[in-house]
C-alpha cells in the first residue's frame, strides 16, 4: 500500500484535472475489476464482482484531487499570479516549492521580501492575490512559452517516510483513500462492490453528487485523510483525532450526521477485531458522506478517516500503522456486509 | 391537537437522532393515511391517496431540533460540548439537559466569561460527575443532549415549551390529516431529519415524493419584545410566508393559501423572515422544481427552552392546512 501511496502522491492532480492520477488508477485496477467506466465528470466506477449478490448496494468512494493553485495572471515581469483550487492556506503556500501543468515547470511561491514590507504588513498574513510564482523567467514573453493562463500547479511531490513509521508527502488527502481501495478490490470479496474515485471534492464535492445520483446507492463509505489536532498549542479537548490511535470513524462533521448504526456497527466491528480505531469529536470539516446522503433519494453514510497532521499542506503527515488499521476494518465491513 | 402536541414535545429529538419522535408520529398519523415509511436518511412519509391522483402534495414539517453533542470529558467530571444547530448559548444556558439513556446534567457556563463572550466553547454539561471516570459511565463522546422537556400553559390561550420549533408543524400536519374530510391531491405528509443543520432531509425526501405543489409548515419569529421590523404578531393567525432567507414562495401557493384563508374566514397574515430558512426551498427545487409556499405559526423565543405560541394561531394554521388538502390548488 505504501508503495502505491507513493507513486499516487506524485501526481499532479487538481480539482478538475484528474487525469494523471484516474490514469495510474486504471492501470492498476484494470486487471482485477469486474468492468469499470469513467463518466461525464471525470469519476471512475469501478464495479468487483464478490461471492455473492447483497440486497444493498455499497460503495466505497475516495477522492483522486488534491487541493492546488490556478495561474491566472502573468505580468509583465514574467511572474505568476494565482488563485486557489479548493481549501489553502495562504500561511502554508508562501515560499514552498511548486510544479505547474503536464510540462512540469518549476517555481517557487514569493512575495514581497520582508525589508521591503511597510511595518504594518510585517507579521501579517500575505493574502494569496499577492504571492506569486516565480519559475526564472525574465518576461512576460518567455514565462508565456511555458506556461498559460488556467494552468494548474500544486506543491512539488515530496514524499518520504520519516521519525517513527511516520510519512509525509503533499496530497495523502485523499491519494492515501485511493490507494486504500485498490489495494481492496486485490481482496477476493464476498459481496458484490463498487469502487467510486470521485473528482472536485476539495472545490464542493461536485463529483460524488453525479456518482451518488447515477449509482442510487443504499450504502457509501467515504475514505479520507482527516484533520489530527495532536500538535502543539491545541487544546486537548480540541484534538478530533490523534496519529497512533487508528481509524477515525467520523459520527459528526460540518456537512454531515452520519448514521448511527452504520457508526456502531463500523466502531463494534473494529472491537470484534481488535482494530484500533477512535471518534471524531470536533465538528469541523466535511467529504464526500454529504453528497452521498443527500442525492437523489439518499443514502446511509459512512466515513473512515486517517488521521492527518498539516492537511491541505506541503506536507500531510500520516502514521503508516493507522493506515494498515484502516484497511484492516474496511476489508472487515465489506466482509461483514451490511 | 393539545394532546398530541404536549405528546410531541416531551421527547427529545436532536438532529440525527429523530428516532423516538418518529415512532411517536408514526403511530399518531397511521390511522388517518394510507402507508407509512421511513427512508435512508429518517424521513418519515406517510401517503395519503387523493381523489385525483394526476398531482401530488408534499407537506413538510420538520422532527429534528437543535441540540449538543458531547466532544470531551475532563478530568473533573465535567463534559464538553458542541452544538448541533443553532444555539444561542446564552439561551440554552443554567437549563437542564437531558441525555438519550436518561441521564440528567445541567448547562453551565465557565465562571467569569463576560457575556459578549459566551460561545459554544465556554458551555459544559455538570451531571454531577467527580471525575471522568464516573461521567464516562453515563455518558461518552459523541452521545447527544438537548434541553429537558417542557409544557408550560400561560394565560391567555398561549404556551411555553421547548421545541415547539418544529413539534408543532409535526402536530398540525397530523391534526391536518386527522380533520381533512377529503383529500384533493395524492398527499404526502413527510416528517424530515435534520432541518436545523441545513434542510437536509426535505432534499432526499422531496426528491423521492417529486412533489407538483409543497408546503412546509414551520415555526417563524413573532414580534417578541424588543424585535423590530417584525412582520408576523403573535396571536394574528396563520403566517402565510412569501420569502425567507432560503426562498421565494411561489406566488400560485401564497395565493392559493390567501384565496383559502378568505373563504373560510381564517385568521391569518404574510411572513417576511429575513433571517432563517425552510424546507419550503429544498422542496421547491427538488427534481424538475415544485410549486412551493410555507405556512408558519407564530412563535416567540425561537431556539430557546421556552418558545412561546398562541393556540389560537396554532388552529388557524391548522385550518387553513385541512382547507389546502381537501380543496388542492384549483
Amino acid at each position: 500500500m505504501i508503495e502505491r501511496l507513493k507513486k499516487y502522491c506524485g501526481c499532479i492532480s487538481p480539482s478538475g484535472c484528474e487525469d494523471e492520477i484516474r490514469e495510474l488508477i486504471i492501470q492498476d485496477i484494470q486487471q482485477i475489476a469486474t468492468r469499470y467506466e469513467v463518466d461525464r465528470m471525470g469519476n471512475l466506477i469501478a464495479f468487483k464482482k464478490g461471492r455473492k449478490t447483497p440486497d444493498k448496494k455499497v460503495v466505497v468512494s475516495a477522492h483522486m484531487d488534491e487541493v492546488g493553485l490556478m495561474v491566472k495572471y502573468i505580468s509583465d515581469e514574467g511572474y505568476i499570479y494565482f488563485d486557489p483550487i479548493g481549501g489553502i492556506d495562504p500561511r502554508v503556500v508562501g515560499g514552498r516549492r511548486v510544479v505547474i501543468g503536464d510540462k512540469r515547470i518549476y517555481g517557487v511561491v514569493a512575495s514581497k521580501a520582508i525589508h521591503l514590507q511597510k511595518k504594518k504588513e510585517r507579521g501579517m498574513v500575505v493574502p494569496l492575490e499577492e504571492m506569486y510564482i516565480d519559475i526564472g523567467c525574465d518576461d512576460k514573453k518567455s514565462c508565456e512559452e511555458v506556461v498559460s493562463v488556467g494552468d494548474v500547479a500544486t506543491f512539488v511531490p515530496n514524499f518520504e517516510e520519516f521519525g517513527d513509521g511516520l510519512i509525509k508527502s503533499k496530497a495523502i488527502d485523499d491519494r492515501f483513500g485511493c490507494a486504500l481501495l485498490v489495494e481492496l478490490m486485490q481482496e477476493e470479496l464476498e459481496y458484490d462492490t463498487y469502487f467510486a474515485f470521485v473528482t472536485c471534492e476539495e472545490v464542493g464535492t461536485d463529483g460524488a453528487k453525479q456518482v451518488a445520483f447515477n449509482l442510487r446507492p443504499d450504502i457509501a463509505i467515504a475514505i479520507e485523510a482527516t484533520t489530527a489536532g495532536d500538535v502543539l498549542g491545541a487544546p486537548k479537548s480540541r484534538y478530533a483525532c490523534e496519529l497512533r490511535k487508528g481509524a477515525v470513524i467520523s459520527h459528526i462533521d460540518g456537512s454531515t450526521i452520519y448514521d448511527k448504526k452504520l457508526v456502531e456497527y463500523a466502531l463494534a466491528t473494529a472491537q470484534e477485531n481488535n482494530i484500533k480505531c477512535q471518534l471524531k469529536n470536533v465538528i469541523a470539516g466535511g467529504n464526500d458522506a454529504s453528497a452521498y446522503q443527500r442525492t437523489a433519494a439518499g443514502a446511509r453514510v459512512l466515513a473512515v478517516s486517517a488521521p492527518t497532521r498539516y492537511i491541505h499542506s506541503a506536507s500531510n503527515v500520516v502514521c503508516k500503522d493507522d493506515l494498515f488499521e484502516i484497511k484492516k476494518l474496511v476489508l472487515a465491513l465489506l466482509q461483514k456486509g451490511f | 391537537m393539545l394532546n398530541t402536541i404536549k405528546k410531541f414535545t416531551s421527547v427529545n429529538s436532536v438532529s440525527g437522532s429523530e428516532e423516538k419522535l418518529r415512532a411517536l408520529i408514526e403511530k399518531e398519523i397511521l390511522p388517518f393515511v394510507d402507508s407509512v415509511q421511513t427512508d435512508a436518511m429518517g424521513n418519515l412519509i406517510a401517503y395519503k391517496k387523493g381523489e385525483n391522483s394526476e398531482k401530488k402534495l408534499m407537506v413538510a414539517a420538520h422532527m429534528d431540533e437543535i441540540g449538543f453533542v458531547v466532544t470531551y470529558i475532563e478530568d473533573n467530571g465535567i463534559i464538553r460540548v458542541s452544538n448541533i444547530g443553532g444555539i444561542r448559548p446564552i439561551a440554552s444556558a443554567y437549563h437542564p439537559v437531558v441525555f438519550a439513556n436518561g441521564t440528567i446534567g445541567i448547562l453551565g457556563i465557565d465562571a467569569n466569561t463576560k457575556p459578549e463572550e459566551i460561545k459554544i466553547n465556554k458551555l459544559f454539561v455538570d451531571i454531577g460527575a467527580k471525575s471522568r471516570r464516573e461521567a464516562e459511565k453515563k455518558v461518552k463522546i459523541g452521545d447527544i443532549c438537548a434541553v429537558a422537556p417542557s409544557f408550560k400553559k400561560l394565560a391567555g390561550g398561549r404556551y411555553a415549551a421547548k421545541a415547539f420549533d418544529d413539534r408543532i408543524g409535526c402536530a398540525v400536519a397530523v391534526d391536518a390529516a386527522r380533520n381533512a374530510k377529503k383529500t384533493a391531491m395524492d398527499t404526502y405528509y413527510v416528517f424530515t431529519v435534520q432541518e436545523e443543520v441545513g434542510l437536509r432531509g426535505s432534499k432526499p425526501s422531496a426528491f423521492s415524493v417529486m412533489p407538483d405543489y409543497a408546503v412546509a409548515i414551520d415555526v417563524t419569529t413573532a414580534d417578541a419584545p424588543g424585535e423590530k421590523g417584525v412582520s408576523v404578531t403573535l396571536g394574528g393567525g396563520a403566517a402565510i410566508k412569501i420569502k425567507d432567507s432560503s426562498v421565494i414562495c411561489s406566488k400560485v401557493m401564497v395565493d392559493r393559501l390567501t384565496a383559502l384563508a378568505k373563504e373560510n374566514n381564517i385568521k391569518h397574515q404574510y411572513e417576511i423572515l429575513t433571517a432563517g430558512g425552510t424546507d419550503t426551498a429544498s422542496m421547491q427545487l427538488a427534481g424538475a422544481g415544485s410549486v412551493a409556499g410555507c405556512i408558519s405559526i407564530p412563535t416567540r423565543y425561537i431556539h430557546s427552552p421556552v418558545e412561546v405560541l398562541d393556540m389560537a394561531d396554532v388552529k388557524a394554521c391548522s385550518q387553513l392546512l385541512t382547507a389546502l388538502i381537501e380543496n388542492g390548488i384549483e
